[in-house]
């Protein structure tokens, strides 16, 4: 095996059949010829895995990532076009299949090694069995709020450039020109002293038989014609009219449809069930005992849910069948204890001597958080559609990791993975739910035991107490501070350490720092939340550097924007929320204005929220200023949606998100008792971008940690009263228990 | 076997008494742009009219829209190429994310205006606020009834 270099990456090759192609591999040797056959048809030519171009002289660029609203395949699209100086207007896209040669590892690693960061999220992603069974990284996954940090930047724009130079080479040897003299604009490459010009596509058999760019020259963004642009987004007509797809929407024919109802309990097994069908099921087709739940076969998903509903099934007992919410945190607190006790947390950052600086401190700050699980509650409840037949599985479904979808397949069936076939749909919401297989798996192993497609569908009760959560945590904090106010010794004892691995570091120059965690056991399913241990972390250090401003009788704006000084980003951030919130401007009585700044995925998001605190103590968020540093805002509109889209998602969690178990169960249901923001609930949220001229950061996460702290610190400054405990709703707050000030 | 009539087009479907239409109109008329989200009228994203009348689908019996107009998702644009007013302001704004509960809020939004073509932001609210979007499009989708709103004084039509 040759050694992987960028030369490697971008080769070029011929295609079977004798379909001309300007092949761009991705590892050594012609990997084109590989996928031409997944994503070209006649007469396209594959200028690599990235894009082809039709004899029309449509530029299509092959994305492998999910849509799920985040507008991923337009914004990536929009970086291979710009770099490519295609004409807008012929350029469309296709969803990459499921297929090895599109994993993000090959992407990460294999493309511009050295050059790339890894993010974390992907290796606990991968199904370790899998992983050993074939000595490679499979997976093609949508989250991390990575797709344009990595794959718009290190493929779509590295593959739009390497064409378009292949191409001027193509007309330059042609019409005997120097390259220099040539123009490429709206697909066409034109000699304007001569007159001459050509499109891609008449100029692409040409450019396969030219010497390829080792390191294609990108634009800077003086030159961006696309990037930076609000270009209607592809996916949304079809949204508008009901044609959108989503995996609820698969239809195949001959298919069934299944619901199911797995134990209650995390990790307990049907005791007893009858699975006989009875003449009184009129449509049933199947009832099936899957050891861990009971899945209900019929010919409408009415007469199987209502069958489900009225069978008698027992579930064994386990040791957590009787545990309730409180025992679980009150385990949490006595697993920190002992940890702390016996010296066996784990180190997340040390730096000086905090223990002894706390002791040198004026005055002392402690406080203890907790925080609840949480559900995702995607729109589209989950389901996953399967056929099992002649040896093969096909799968319909909407994910986040669809290579993930395919592993897992073939490993439950026993069948090589070229025999699994997966046709991802749109996502009804994702926010990292979607990057699991579970329902799939149960999807496959029901439509095994049948000759037919069986589409699978949750119900909504079924997909809230049957989630990944977000953990429910508990925060031990202590700072020191000195005469002046300022912070001299921070601590932080947490739970849970999952990713980004560095979620739990604070932005703020505090000289001496413990931050420590444990890993009590749980038995209650993790699963990554939109933003993941940031939604937690996010919280807690702007919680805590909030009371500290406080205790130091210091303007929160001002306390933060000192202990940032060496942070430019951060201060024009904070500068910039600071202005566009008005902040320290008069507001009416029970109103509070609070502030919170973090960075996560790569950008930089501070939030200033003004809420209104009744004397009955209910909260109204009426305004968010938003102020973010995402490096270059790809597609500002679709960025501005994405954090819009964050902090409501954020707010519902802070206000009312609080999965609780009783008895071993979820006790939350549906959207009654899992209450979520609507329309009447929503503030004003107001965006506001700098493009600083770093490398792009996330969109699809960024802005979601802040918001709890911004609304609890504004809650704060409304009432006196520190929340300390998650989801807001339940504090007290009624003005009769307010401190006096 | 009941028939239903569903954007105009007849359909002889096969409903037990407590069947809900959200099932019939999705499994047995084919036709999905209408969304299961909850089943228990909480989220909106199963909203049909019946007789212009918005409803959740989810919580209606079927058979009790016999005789009835139902109008879906795919029943409201005038024409395959001539998109309904509030379709074309959602496009216009770009409101969708994910975009599964974008029907359910549309045939809220097109009843809204049915009734009152100039809603207040206050009316909108209390119109809207049945449909949940998880992905938090609302200061979108009421921007978009407001442009939806000022197109109806110019066209006259909806």
């Amino acid at each position: 095996m040759k050694k992987w270099t960028r030369r490697a990456f971008i080769g070029a090759g011929v295609l079977a059949g004798g379909t001309l192609v300007i092949g761009i591999a991705i590892r050594p040797g012609n990997r084109s010829s590989k996928v031409a056959g997944l994503i070209a048809s006649e007469g396209e030519t594959v200028m690599n895995i990235w894009l082809k171009i039709a004899p029309d002289n449509t530029v299509t660029a092959i994305i492998p990532h999910a849509e799920m609203g985040q507008g991923v395949h337009t914004a990536l699209a929009m970086m291979l076009a710009d770099e490519m100086d295609a004409d807008w207007s012929k350029v469309t896209f296709q969803e990459a299949p499921a297929d090895k040669e599109y994993a993000n590892f090959t992407l990460l690693k294999g493309f511009v090694a050295g050059n790339s960061t890894f993010p974390k999220f992907i290796d606990e992603t991968i199904d370790g069995v899998f992983l050993t069974a074939v000595k490679t990284l499979n997976f093609q996954i949508t989250g991390g709020s990575a797709s344009v940090r990595f794959t718009g930047q290190q493929a779509m724009r590295i593959a739009g450039a390497a064409a378009k130079s292949m191409l001027m080479q193509a007309a330059a040897d042609t019409w005997k020109v120097p390259t220099e003299e040539l123009i490429a604009q709206n697909s066409i490459i034109s000699h304007p002293s001569s007159k001459r010009s050509a499109t891609f596509a008449e100029l692409a058999p040409a450019a396969a038989k030219v010497t390829i760019p080792i390191q294609p020259k990108l634009k800077s963004p003086e030159e961006f014609n696309l990037m930076g642009t609000s270009q209607p987004r592809f996916d949304i007509p079809a949204k508008v009219t009901g044609e959108a797809k989503f995996g609820m929407d698969v239809q195949v024919p001959g298919m069934k449809y299944a619901t199911i109802k797995a134990a209650p309990v995390f990790g307990s097994k049907v005791k007893s069930v009858d699975t006989k069908v009875s003449s009184s099921q009129p449509g049933v087709k199947k009832i099936l005992n899957l050891g861990d739940s009971v899945a209900v076969i019929a010919d409408g998903y009415w007469q199987a849910k209502t069958t489900l509903d009225s069978l008698p099934i027992e579930f064994e007992a386990t040791e957590n069948s009787g545990l309730n919410q409180d025992e679980i945190m009150d385990r949490y607190r006595k697993a920190m204890d002992a940890d702390l006790a016996d010296g066996n947390l784990d180190k997340h950052f040390k730096d000086g001597d905090a223990t002894n600086a706390l002791e040198q401190a004026a005055t002392l700050v402690e406080a203890e958080y907790q925080l609840p699980f949480l559900a995702h509650a995607t729109m589209e409840p989950m389901n996953c559609t399967a056929w099992v037949h002649d040896g093969k599985c096909e799968v319909w479904c909407g994910s986040q990791n669809p290579l993930g979808v395919k592993a897992a397949a073939a490993e439950l069936l026993e069948i090589d993975i070229d025999m699994v076939t997966v046709h991802n749909q749109l996502l009804g919401g994702g926010f990292g739910r979607r990057s699991e297989t579970d329902v799939m798996k149960q999807a496959i192993l029901i439509a095994k035991e049948v000759d037919y497609p069986v589409k699978l569908i949750w119900s909504r009760e079924e997909d809230t107490q049957h989630d990944v959560y977000r953990e429910a945590t508990i925060s031990r904090m202590k700072a020191g501070l000195d005469q002046s106010g300022l912070p001299i010794a921070y601590t932080h004892q947490f739970i849970f350490k999952h990713h980004p691995p560095e979620a739990a570091d604070i932005p703020y120059s505090i000289p001496n720092q413990l931050i420590q965690y444990s890993s009590p056991a749980t038995f209650v399913p993790w699963g990554n939340w939109r933003s993941v241990d940031h939604s937690t972390h996010g919280f807690l250090t702007e919680s805590f550097i909030d009371e500290l401003a406080h205790a130091a009788k210091k303007d929160p704006f001002a306390y933060r924007k000192n202990l940032t000084k060496d942070n430019s980003r951060f201060q024009r951030v904070l500068d910039l929320v600071y202005e566009k919130s008005n902040w320290g401007s008069p507001l009416p009585p029970n109103w509070g204005r609070g502030i919170a700044i973090a960075q996560s995925f790569g950008s930089i998001v501070a939030e200033v929220a003004e809420v209104e605190v009744g004397i009955d103590g209910k909260v109204k968020v009426h305004r968010v200023v938003c102020a973010v540093d995402p490096g270059f805002a790809i597609h500002p509109d679709g960025f501005i949606a994405q954090m819009e889209s964050g902090i409501i998602y954020g707010l519902a969690a802070a206000m009312t998100g609080e999965v609780t178990i009783e008895n071993g169960a979820v006790v939350q249901s549906n959207f009654h008792n899992y209450p979520v923001t609507r329309m009447n609930e929503a503030p004003k949220i107001e965006t506001h971008i700098i493009n600083s001229g770093n490398p792009p950061g996330g969109a699809g996460e960024p802005s979601t940690p802040v918001i709890a702290p911004a609304v609890t610190n504004a809650i704060f400054d409304a009432t006196g009263i520190r929340i300390r405990q998650l989801p807001i709703s339940k504090n007290d707050l009624r003005a009769s228990i307010r401190p006096t000030t | 076997m009941t028939s239903l009539t569903i954007n105009g087009k007849e359909y002889g479907v096969d409903a037990s008494a407590d069947m809900p239409l959200l099932w019939v109109i999705r499994e047995q008329c084919g036709l999905t742009g209408t969304k299961f989200g909850c089943g228990i009228a909480q989220c909106g994203a199963c909203t049909v009219h019946i007789d212009g009348q918005p409803v959740r689908s989810c919580v209606t019996p079927a058979i009790s829209a016999e005789g009835k107009n139902i109008t879906t998702i795919e029943g409201i644009a005038l024409d395959k190429n001539t998109l309904h007013i509030v379709q074309q302001a959602w496009i216009e704004e770009q409101t969708p994310q994910c975009g599964y509960c974008q029907s359910g809020q549309i045939m809220s939004a097109v009843a809204l205006l049915n009734e009152n073509p100039s809603p207040t932001d206050e009316e909108i609210d209390a119109a809207m606020s049945g449909n949940i979007c998880r992905c938090g499009m609302y200061s979108r989708i009421k921007s978009a009834i407001h442009r939806a709103s000022a197109s109806l004084q110019t066209s006259n039509t909806l």
